[in-house]
């Protein structure tokens, strides 16, 4: 029950940002701006708890929700034919600079013991 | 005795095919994962995707039908996006703490993961709207797909590069973190989960939930931050670039 109060309430929150963003040609999207609203209403407790059991459960199945999105990599097989080598070079090198950089800004001078 | 090509092709018009079809392959590629003790080589959105898009080329069914099924695991990117506040608002302290070091890490490994794929996709000679696909390609798929719009991209083909990015991010940041001597203690674990979910998004934060609960926590907090500096500050910076 909880969980699907909490899922009313997520997709309350996603209306709201999509309307505000739409209403007023915002640069944010929908979801982004929902994610926005829902940070301050966190603070009580009647959207919290059901919010909690909601996002902890489609969080820890995130990975499942990119699997469509992943399988339309067949619709771009020929752009992939021509250019996939290097696209995925591009991908490996980029995202390896993208992890290095935010652990190397977070990691050093290392964080004091007490953190 | 039934008609089985005849019933195959009525079930694989269905969206009942495509919803159940990636939900069963992906508990099948999960439970696989499970077996071999979460090696990073046996990611389960890796395998569900090479398996589910294989299947369909072998047996001609288009994508178009199977995301009318699918379509209904998709639409849960937006609420799962909007459910990000939770692993933030649970880290506020931490935030409040850290907030520089925290933000800056944020924009630095954002901006490194961006612009280092925008020069290497040009300086390997990708046609520009590639290119253009590239950048977002660190933010959580629903998002790289309304910046890629923005900017001039293909929205379809940044989904797929942020899918793949996500991919690259969990099978071998563990070996770069190793490399960088980054520790396997709470501040390191936070390190490392920060760093996946900077630069590889909900896949990467999937894994390093996987790993430790830390870095797990951490990465949240980065796929939630990253998605609220991109989707502002990405199509504002390509603006001022004159794009």
């Amino acid at each position: 029950m909880q969980g699907l109060r909490g899922l009313a309430w997520l997709l309350s929150f996603q209306c709201l940002g999509e309307l505000l963003s739409r209403g007023f040609g915002l640069p944010l999207p929908g979801p982004v701006l929902g994610l926005m609203l829902l940070l301050p209403a966190l603070r009580l407790s009647l959207v919290r708890d059901s919010v909690a059991a909601c996002a902890d459960f489609l969080l820890a199945h995130l990975s499942l929700l990119f699997v469509p999105v992943g399988v339309g990599v067949m619709t771009h097989l020929s752009l992939l034919a021509r250019f996939g080598g290097r696209m995925l070079l591009v991908i490996v090198l980029s995202t390896w600079i993208g992890l290095a950089v935010t652990a190397a800004v977070l990691w050093w001078p290392r964080p004091a013991p007490h953190d | 005795m039934p008609r089985f090509v005849e019933l195959w092709i009525y079930l694989s018009a269905q969206p009942l095919f495509g919803l159940t079809a990636t939900l069963v392959v992906y508990l099948l590629a999960q439970a696989l994962s499970a077996r071999v003790g979460g090696a990073p080589w046996a990611n389960p959105v890796l395998w569900s995707v090479v398996v589910l898009a294989s299947g369909l080329l072998a047996t001609g069914v288009d994508y178009g039908s199977y995301f009318a099924g699918a379509q209904f695991i998709h639409f849960l990117l937006g609420p799962a996006v909007v459910a990000l506040a939770w692993p933030l608002w649970q880290r506020r302290a931490e935030l409040r703490q850290r907030f520089a070091r925290i933000l800056l890490a944020a924009l630095l490994g954002g901006a490194a993961a961006s612009g280092s794929a925008l020069l290497l996709g040009w300086a390997v000679g990708l046609p520009p709207d590639v290119v253009l696909s590239l950048a977002p390609k660190s933010v959580t798929a629903p998002v790289a797909m309304g910046i890629s719009e923005k900017i001039g991209g293909i929205p379809a083909l940044s989904a797929v590069f942020a899918v793949l990015t996500g991919m690259v991010g969990a099978l071998s940041a563990k070996y770069l973190f190793d490399r960088m001597r980054i520790d396997t203690d709470p501040a390191g674990y936070a390190a490392r989960g920060f760093a996946l979910g900077t630069a590889s998004h909900g896949i990467g934060a999937a894994r390093a939930l996987h790993v430790h609960a830390q870095a797990g926590a951490y990465a949240g907090l980065a796929l939630g931050l990253q998605v609220v500096l991109a989707a502002l500050l990405m199509p504002l910076a390509f603006r001022l670039l004159g794009h």
